[in-house]
This record gives C-alpha cells, sequence and structure tokens, in this order.
C-alpha cells in the first residue's frame, strides 16, 4: 500500500519559482516544488513502496543540509532509487532558482 | 536523415511534447500539475498518483494561429486515460468547437501515447472515450482534427477508436496503432494468434509504417520533433484524405505480412 512520510527542515535561503519535474513512472518519481516563507523546508512524500523512511531522511537530510532552501515539495514515488531522487530534487532546484 | 542531425519526439514527457508542438515561447498549460486535480480513485487501489493524471493540455499557436495541444504521457501507467485525463481531452474538444462555430478557431491537436482506458476506473474513463468521441466527430464538421501518433507506447484499446475518427493521422514508424495490444491479444487468443515479445510482427501488423501503407494514417513522418512540427502545421493548412483502406478485413496476420511486404515493394 501506499505510504505517506512527512519531514521538515530548518531554511535560510529561499527561491524564486515554483517547479515541477520528473514522472510516476517505474523507477522514476515526480516533484513539485513551491517557495515557502517561514524559513522552513516541509516535504511530503507519497512512495508505492513501503519501509524506505530512514533512506528517505537520508536522503532528504544530504540535500537540505547542502541546499537549505525555504520550499515545500511533494513527491509522487513510483520506486526511484536514491540517486534517481536526489538528481530530480536538483533538477526541481536548479529550475526554481 | 542522420541520427545525429534529428531531435526526438518520442524520447520526451507529454510537457515537451506540447512545448515541441506549440510555436516557441506560446506554450501555456491548462490545469498544470500545481492545479493538483490528480486522480482520486488510484490511492485506494495502492497506486500513486501523478499530479497532472498524465495528460497534458496547453494552449499556444502553431503556425502562429490559435491552438491547443493535448498530450498524454505514456510513462505514467501506460498512458492510461482515467477519469481527469479524459476529462480534460473532452474539455479541450469542447472548447475548441466553440471557438470554431464563433468563428475564431483553434488548431486542437491530439498528441496521444496510451494503452487505453485505465483499467483502476475504468467505467470513468470509458464513459470519457464516448465523450472524446463525441468531441471529435462534431468538431471535424468544422475543421480538421489531428491526431498525432509518434510516442513510445502508441495508441491502443478505447483511444484508437478516438484516433480512427480523427480527420488527420499523422503517425510516426516507432508508433503502433491497434485496438488490442499484443499482450492482450497473446492472452486471449493464444501464442499461435500472435506471440507479444516478436517485437518485428508487432511493427508489421500494428506499426506506423505498415498503418500508413494501409490507408489508415495521412501522414507518415520520422521521429523528429522539426519533422513533426511540419506535418502537424500541413495537416491543418493542407489537410489530406484518407486513402481507401486496403484490404478491408485482415482475417489472418500473414496476409496482414503480405500486404506490408508488397506495400514495400518486397515479393512475399
Amino acid at each position: 500500500m501506499i505510504e505517506t512520510l512527512s519531514y521538515e527542515y530548518p531554511a535560510s535561503d529561499s527561491v524564486q519559482h515554483r517547479a515541477h519535474v520528473g514522472v510516476v513512472a517505474s523507477g522514476n518519481c515526480e516533484i513539485l516544488l513551491e517557495p515557502a516563507k517561514d524559513g522552513c523546508a516541509s516535504i511530503v512524500v507519497r512512495t508505492s513502496v513501503s519501509g524506505f523512511g530512514a533512506t528517505w531522511q537520508a536522503v532528504l537530510g544530504r540535500f537540505f543540509t547542502r541546499n537549505p532552501v525555504a520550499v515545500q515539495i511533494e513527491i509522487n514515488d513510483f520506486g526511484a532509487t536514491p540517486a534517481v531522487v536526489s538528481l530530480r530534487l536538483e533538477q526541481a532546484l536548479e529550475n526554481a532558482r | 536523415m542522420s541520427l545525429l542531425l534529428t531531435e526526438s519526439f518520442a524520447e520526451r514527457g507529454a510537457r515537451e511534447r506540447a512545448r515541441a508542438l506549440l510555436d516557441p515561447q506560446s506554450f501555456r498549460e491548462l490545469l498544470d500539475p500545481f492545479q493538483r486535480i490528480a486522480s482520486p480513485y488510484l490511492a485506494a487501489q495502492g497506486v500513486v498518483a501523478q499530479a497532472d493524471d498524465g495528460t497534458v493540455v496547453a494552449r499556444g499557436t502553431i503556425g502562429g494561429v490559435r491552438a491547443c495541444v493535448v498530450a498524454t504521457d505514456g510513462r505514467f501507467l501506460g498512458g492510461s486515460i482515467g477519469e481527469i485525463g479524459g476529462a480534460k481531452i473532452a474539455g479541450a474538444l469542447e472548447l475548441a468547437r466553440r471557438d470554431a462555430e464563433r468563428g475564431t478557431p483553434t488548431r486542437l491537436v491530439l498528441a496521444l501515447d496510451t494503452g487505453g482506458i485505465r483499467l483502476q476506473e475504468a467505467n470513468l474513463a470509458i464513459l470519457a472515450v464516448s465523450e472524446i468521441c463525441d468531441g471529435i466527430v462534431a468538431l471535424r464538421e468544422l475543421m480538421p482534427v489531428v491526431a498525432l501518433i509518434a510516442g513510445r507506447v502508441g495508441v491502443y484499446g478505447g483511444l484508437s477508436l478516438s484516433t480512427a475518427l480523427c480527420s488527420q493521422i499523422i503517425v510516426s514508424e516507432g508508433a503502433r496503432v491497434g485496438l488490442n495490444g499484443p499482450d492482450v491479444v497473446e492472452t486471449e487468443s493464444g501464442l499461435d494468434e500472435m506471440d507479444s515479445s516478436d517485437r518485428p510482427l508487432i511493427w508489421r501488423v500494428t506499426g506506423g509504417r505498415f498503418r500508413f501503407e494501409q490507408g489508415f494514417a495521412t501522414e507518415l513522418v520520422p521521429d523528429d520533433v522539426a519533422a513533426i512540427r511540419a506535418a502537424v502545421e500541413r495537416a491543418f493548412e493542407e489537410p489530406r484524405e484518407l486513402g481507401p483502406l486496403l484490404p478491408q478485413s485482415f482475417p489472418d496476420p500473414r496476409l496482414e505480412r503480405d500486404v506490408f511486404l508488397r506495400a514495400m515493394e518486397i515479393e512475399p
């Protein structure tokens, strides 16, 4: 069944635009990124592969340590590997800047 | 045409395909992913939904004329059409018809890449296909309705019926058009009827080139953005007549192969 995970990270930077990247297809994920105002990054992950909360936390933790941006992110995941998720996050951020 | 000089259309996602068909800088998406009009039925069945339901509707211009491109994404659940995606397509057709009746025509392109209706929301999807067929029949009385089948999936199932109703049908060599997909045919009628792993057979029987030679399509294009853009513009400016379907029926796939070979000027 689908697992929904939520994460929050402190943020000091901001982005200008919203960005949409990726696709809900095998081994891939869709990311909707929108600027947020309150110095906090909040992420909601919906994934068809349950039981990987710790992995998500590690991938997202590393991304927001390097890029402390105030954004609201939704991820619709269809079994993307950590590497694919990291690339999609970088791509979304690049498009949003 | 050299592979290095072409810009693949099939390798793009639905949104990038719509962007490629519309004049540069004219792309404006309706009901974009941030509107979050995703399928409400998938989560309950353990399937993650996509924010645009796999169907992109974009306004813009084609050849400087008002246009609307509908593109389905073959990567999300096989490009299947659910209630939301179906309503987006039917809505675009309805608005195009109203525009044409008001004397301000909107060129509508259906860039389809779909396995057909989405089984998880089957009844609603079937209803949507009938609405889409209605919309095409009404619009084609007023102006050309262009179907572009140039993706990796092609068009199968319910949407192949809609495609057949379009007045201009552009196919690429890599695309396929058929009612039942190869897997379905193999499952229902057995391996003797069709081996769904036999890719040459599948393209011989449902491939774009064969469909064109058969008289099902008005134009055959290579997988190249510039060539496809030109073909779409031509479809509106100099619409072609569909040839007679030859032959009328294909009781035996081997016969289809022979017809194909003759069309290719090869003796079976």
